[in-house]
């Protein structure tokens, strides 16, 4: 909403107050104020000429030099504009001024001939072309006879003025007219308001007798109004309307449009005007559509229909798309004489939905799909009628055809001083409450302690007592709030042991020089089941905004492999990610998606650089695989946790695992597949997911302390040749079992295959630490436990053993 | 024999001073001193002479063996000495090369509000609730005063995925089902998440993006609460001179609603491009928990009132870190999340 304080002043004083002043009040009031716009822009040394001669250039075709009379002075100004013509009252820049756009006009020369400033456009002066009268808009703007040469253009076009961009919220409806802006401006400062005094004298003739009405969707249409004007001239607007309509945003058309049009922004009404005889039956009927039924509207647009749709016709067909836009066939024209005013209530609604299914919003149709005023429906059309009146020559009708079906009572609510307080944490007086309510206007009363409060129809956002807290609340400033904590009844507060685990997690990976990663949940549905460690039904958008982002994601690996390419792609090699999100996997009986929190995370590069030492070690599945069991490790679940090979499409088929928890299968991890490394533009990539939730839900053991050892524990090496295919988690399984209670740890510490060792094979290196905690070893319990440990290798993984 | 032994002093004394290293001078040791060496040759020939000169003799002897011994430990120790000092000039390194780096990753610049946001919170006995992304339409509007039909509520804003049920545009569902499942009781919770809008992404907008709302329900909450509390956080975020302002506002869910200004922490409140020139800085929407939230969750409003606030910590991070593009935080672009490495006490 544009308010032009010129206009404004019609109907408060607000003058006492600098722009800026008067803004910041608004704002804190409750009405954001986005800017203020000068629409002087400090122009200076723009005057009215009249342009005494003007004859073509004898250098250039579409120049023409003009002898401009600029007040007692004669001035010759060379003008390249298609409608500049002799005998016309223009806008002239003289030499010093500066317009908006920047240019600063100067004496110049023009193919030979002096120009002494610029006759200009509107746009020159900084109003936006689509404001611009359209007879005006490919050339200078011409002025009435009744001006005089000399005077102040700026004055002239009401330029003088500075406008308040409101930024409204959606309740604030009231505020989309210069009379509600004006309450809202008055109970702010306490000042009364001045509202347009109605008369005009009516001729004898009535409009009931000239128009039949009849309204046949009373549900979305209660309220309809017609008064009906004769012998109107149409014109172009006098300039003050002209100005104040473009002040408000709107390009004047001629004077029975401009006044409908000032009317709606004066009333927050929107109006319509129809040309009496082009209704051709001297009838309205208002109905809804015929579906299929076709209409062209005031943009020469052919529009087809539906039933629910709120039409005004002549009887026969529609003349008017309710509340949203006039029909071209009984548009008011040059030659109109007689004019219908209509103003009405339009369910929002209805208007809502049809305003949206053709696809037009405008002025009108935003007011009527807030709900506009029910007690300026008929005050609006009377306001139209005595402008028509004044500005072009009409003679009103005497009366209106109306139908009314619309409540307008007033909403009561009763208020209790303490309920206000109460909410608030203040100690607001009741006699400050109620000065409040009548700077507002709104008309209370003091019973048995309360207010009883008759909201007038114009504040529809005003319901409930809520609502009322509010208006006292801003009225008597958010400033004067105090400060203090809530008391409830005290809980300790914290994190839940799966949201601390949760911090754990992250917290742990980063230390293992992994960091955050935050990508969509939206995916394509290409990547959508990618890397997936369960797959069920996709969840699709129903109006996706791209192929790329239509569905949910019911793995993060394809987004942490984009995240990695991309970062690649500029020179960032070494990647370490991981992130932790939701994944959507089919539907719950409750008819939502199941949601699963993951984990996941992207190695790729270099995982030891240390550049200048010459120590640089590429990422592989065993420094991946490290981070997943210090994991493990820190949620007390490393012994439960095991590795077994696995296929997994897009994987690398010999370097990939599930992660397993007990029996659970919880995760993967893994190279990403050559082919598929190769297609995102990556090198060797390691990757793993894993099911955060039900890792993070295992319940585990209470952490107890272990006695540390008082006795000695005793080392003994084995190395072995065994099968290239048996796995050290077979061997190491033999040995645990073989080991008995003394052998207290295992670690493989060697691994080679190649030359020395025969084909087929590999050579492995364990070291077996043997301990008792209730005495010193002998060589004897050793070496029993030892060789039980040896046979078992021998005879389960066939392995020979290397001295 | 007596000559013999001046003579060889001044030979072993000789080739003392003319070792160089320890070894040298152990292998003077073991010539002079050693079994097989002269004076041990000399004691042996003692028997030789007569027994008168014995005694005599075999002091001189001593006397040279134990001298020659003194000088030979004394030039152990300088010998000793000047092979550390060479070791240590060796050793000797570039203390200015860089340092082993330890690779640490670092929390997603996001993360870091909402968990700096989340601990003053519990620090006041909050709880975190957390809730499905993926809603049912009653939790995200319906249940928050927005019914269907409310203009508020446009399917062109919201991605649903059936009529019913959509990704949720706000947190605040969140808040919903906690007051329905709280039966009653009073509530101090923070609610964290993501959230979706139907937005095209561009250096404001961003299609998916982050809230953290709060929500206190219980008896006599007031509205002086709420800003005693949005107080303390502001200063915490942004630094203990901070001011706030409420200023009216409209939100379905809450009556009365704010928006709050924090006094701009650039330029304290003079004006600047920060602040657009105003000294405030808008940061959050908050109010008064709307009796139609609390009817539909079964509290009495005439009974029990709550406060809610909510704000976007992709906000907060552009202020606070000074970030001028929505998208950096989605992109992943690690020469971005490397830098929230720092700690911040
Ligand atoms: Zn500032």
């Amino acid at each position: 909403m544009l308010v032009s304080t010129n206009w404004l002043s019609n109907y408060v004083d607000w003058n006492e107050l600098s722009i800026e002043e008067l803004a910041e009040k608004i704002t804190r009031a409750g009405i954001e104020v986005d800017g203020i716009i000068d629409r002087s822009f400090g122009m200076d040394h723009i005057v009215i000429g009249h342009v005494n001669s003007c004859v073509k250039h004898p250098e250039a075709d579409k120049l023409h030099i003009c002898q401009v009379d600029v007040g007692g002075e004669i001035s010759q100004i060379i003008c390249g504009a298609p409608n500049i013509a002799e005998g016309q009252n223009v806008i002239v820049a003289r030499p010093g001024a500066v317009l908006p756009g920047g240019m600063k006009i100067k004496k110049a020369k023009l193919r030979g001939e002096e120009s002494n400033g610029m006759i200009c456009s509107l746009q020159e002066l900084g109003i936006e072309g689509k404001l611009v009268p359209k007879a005006y808009a490919e050339g200078i703007y011409v002025l009435p006879n009744d001006v005089r040469a000399g005077d102040s253009a700026l004055t002239h076009l009401g330029l003088y003025d500075r406008i308040l961009e409101f930024d409204l919220t959606p309740n604030r409806s009231d505020a989309l007219s210069m009379l509600g802006v004006a309450y809202e401006v008055g109970a702010i400062l306490s000042k009364d308001i001045k509202l347009p005094e109605i008369s005009y004298s009516a001729s004898a003739e009535k409009a009931q007798d000239v128009l039949k009405l009849s309204v046949e969707a009373a549900e979305d249409n209660p309220m309809y109004v017609a008064k009906v004007v004769k012998n109107v001239k149409v014109a172009e607007s006098p300039q003050w309307l002209q100005n104040t309509l473009m002040s408000a945003g709107i390009r004047p058309h001629n004077n029975v449009v401009d006044i409908t049009n000032y009317v709606l922004m004066e009333y927050g009404q929107p109006l319509h005007a129809f040309d009496y005889d082009r209704l051709e039956t001297k009838e309205i009927v208002v109905r809804h559509a015929r579906e299929g039924e076709k209409m062209v509207t005031l943009d020469q647009v052919e529009r087809t229909l539906h039933d629910h749709q709120l039409v005004i016709t002549n009887g026969k067909e529609p003349v008017a798309l309710a509340g949203v836009m006039g029909g071209a066939n009984s548009e008011v024209y040059e030659g109109t004489t007689t004019v219908v005013i209509e103003s009405a209530y339009f369910a929002p609604g209805s208007v809502r939905q049809t305003s949206k299914e053709v696809g037009l919003r405008s002025d009108a149709s935003t007011r009527f799909e807030k709900g506009v005023d029910p007690n300026r429906v008929a005050e609006a059309a009377e306001r139209a009628a005595q402008l028509m009146a004044e500005l072009a020559g009409g003679e009103v009708l005497e009366g209106s055809v109306t139908f009314d079906e619309l409540d307008k009572t007033p909403e009561k609510i009763i208020l209790s001083p303490d309920y206000v307080n109460n909410r608030l944490g203040m100690k607001i007086a009741m006699d400050e409450m109620k000065t409040i309510m009548d700077r507002l206007q709104i008309p209370t009363e003091l019973i048995n302690g309360q207010l009883v409060m008759d909201i007038p129809t114009r504040r529809q956002d005003l319901k409930i007592k809520e609502d009322m807290i509010e208006e006292i609340a801003r009225l008597y400033g958010y400033d004067e709030i105090p400060k203090t904590l809530p008391v409830v009844e005290s809980t300790p507060g914290g994190l839940t042991p799966y949201q601390a685990k949760r911090r754990i997690v992250r917290r742990y990976l980063e230390a293992a020089g992994l960091s955050q990663a935050l990508t969509y949940s939206l995916a394509s549905p290409k990547d959508a089941q990618a890397f997936a460690l369960e797959t069920a039904p996709v969840t699709k958008l129903l109006m996706p905004m791209s192929e790329e982002r239509s569905v949910l994601r019911q793995s993060i690996i394809p987004h942490l492999l984009d995240a990695t390419t991309y970062n690649v792609a500029r020179r960032n090699e070494s990647i370490a990610l991981y992130e932790t999100g939701s994944v959507f996997l089919g539907i719950e009986e409750d008819g939502l998606p199941k949601e699963v929190e993951h984990v996941a995370a992207v190695l790729t590069g270099k995982w030891v650089h240390h550049a200048w030492q010459g120590e640089t070690k590429k990422v592989d599945f065993f420094v991946m695989k490290g981070i997943v069991e210090g994991l493990f490790e820190q949620l007390g679940l490393l012994e439960r946790l095991q590795f077994t090979k696995a296929t997994v499409d897009q994987m690398h088929p010999g370097r990939t695992a599930t992660v397993w928890l007990d029996d659970q299968s919880v995760g993967i991890i893994g190279q990403v597949h050559p082919t598929v490394q190769h297609q995102r533009d990556l090198q060797e990539t390691y990757v793993m997911e894993m099911n955060l939730q039900s890792i993070m839900q295992t319940a585990t053991e209470e952490l107890l302390y272990e006695a540390v050892p008082r006795y000695p524990s005793i080392s003994r090496d084995i190395a072995l040749v065994v099968d290239r295919d048996t796995s050290a988690a077979n061997l190491e399984k033999i040995i645990q079992q073989a080991g008995g209670k003394l052998l207290k740890k295992v670690q493989l510490f060697d691994l080679y295959e190649g030359k020395n060792v025969e084909e087929g094979t590999k050579s492995v290196a364990f070291s077996l630490t043997y301990f008792d905690p209730e005495r010193t070893l002998t060589d004897d319990d050793v070496v029993k436990a030892h060789s039980k440990v040896l046979d078992a290798l021998t005879v389960q993984a066939n392995a020979q053993l290397r001295s | 024999m007596k000559e013999q032994l001046h003579e060889l002093k001044e030979q072993v004394m000789l080739k003392i001073k003319e070792s160089h290293t320890v070894k040298e001078l152990n292998d003077v040791r073991v010539a002079y001193l050693g079994k097989k060496g002269p004076i041990t040759d000399l004691l042996k020939g003692m028997g030789k002479l007569p027994a008168e000169e014995r005694p005599k003799m075999g002091a001189l002897v001593n006397e040279i063996r134990e001298s020659v011994t003194a000088i030979l430990e004394e030039r152990k120790e300088i010998l000793e000495q000047q092979a550390i000092q060479e070791q240590l000039e060796n050793e000797s390194i570039d203390v200015t090369l860089p340092g082993r780096p330890v690779e640490l990753g670092n929390h997603h610049p996001l993360t870091r509000v909402v968990e700096e946001i989340e601990d003053f919170f519990i620090s006041m006995g909050y709880e975190i609730a957390e809730g499905p992304e993926v809603e049912k339409d009653y939790y995200n509007f319906e249940a928050l005063n927005l019914p269907k039909g409310h203009p508020a509520r446009d399917m062109q804003d919201s991605f649903y995925i059936t009529e019913d049920i959509l990704l949720r545009t706000h947190t605040s569902p969140v808040q919903a089902r906690t007051m329905e499942a709280k039966d009653g009781a009073a509530i101090k919770i923070i609610c964290p998440g993501k959230v979706y809008r139907r937005d095209s992404d561009d250096a404001t907008h961003s299609h998916q993006f982050t809230q953290i709302e709060g929500l206190v329900v219980g008896e006599n909450i007031r509205m002086s609460d709420l800003k005693g509390t949005l107080d303390l956080l502001a200063k915490k975020l942004f630094g203990a001179e901070r001011e706030i302002r409420l200023r009216p506002s409209f939100f379905p869910f809450t009556e009365p609603s704010v928006e709050m200004d924090i006094s701009c922490f650039k330029c304290g409140g003079t004006g600047c491009n920060v602040c657009k020139k105003t000294g405030w800085i808008e940061i959050l929407g908050a109010g008064m928990v709307h009796p139609n939230v609390l009817e539909m969750a079964g509290y009495n409003p005439e009974e029990v009132t709550g406060f809610a606030f909510g704000m976007g910590p992709e906000r907060i991070a552009m202020l606070k870190y000074g970030v001028e593009d929505i998208r950096h935080f989605y992109t992943n672009d690690i020469r971005f999340i490397s830098q929230f490495h720092r700690s911040e006490a």
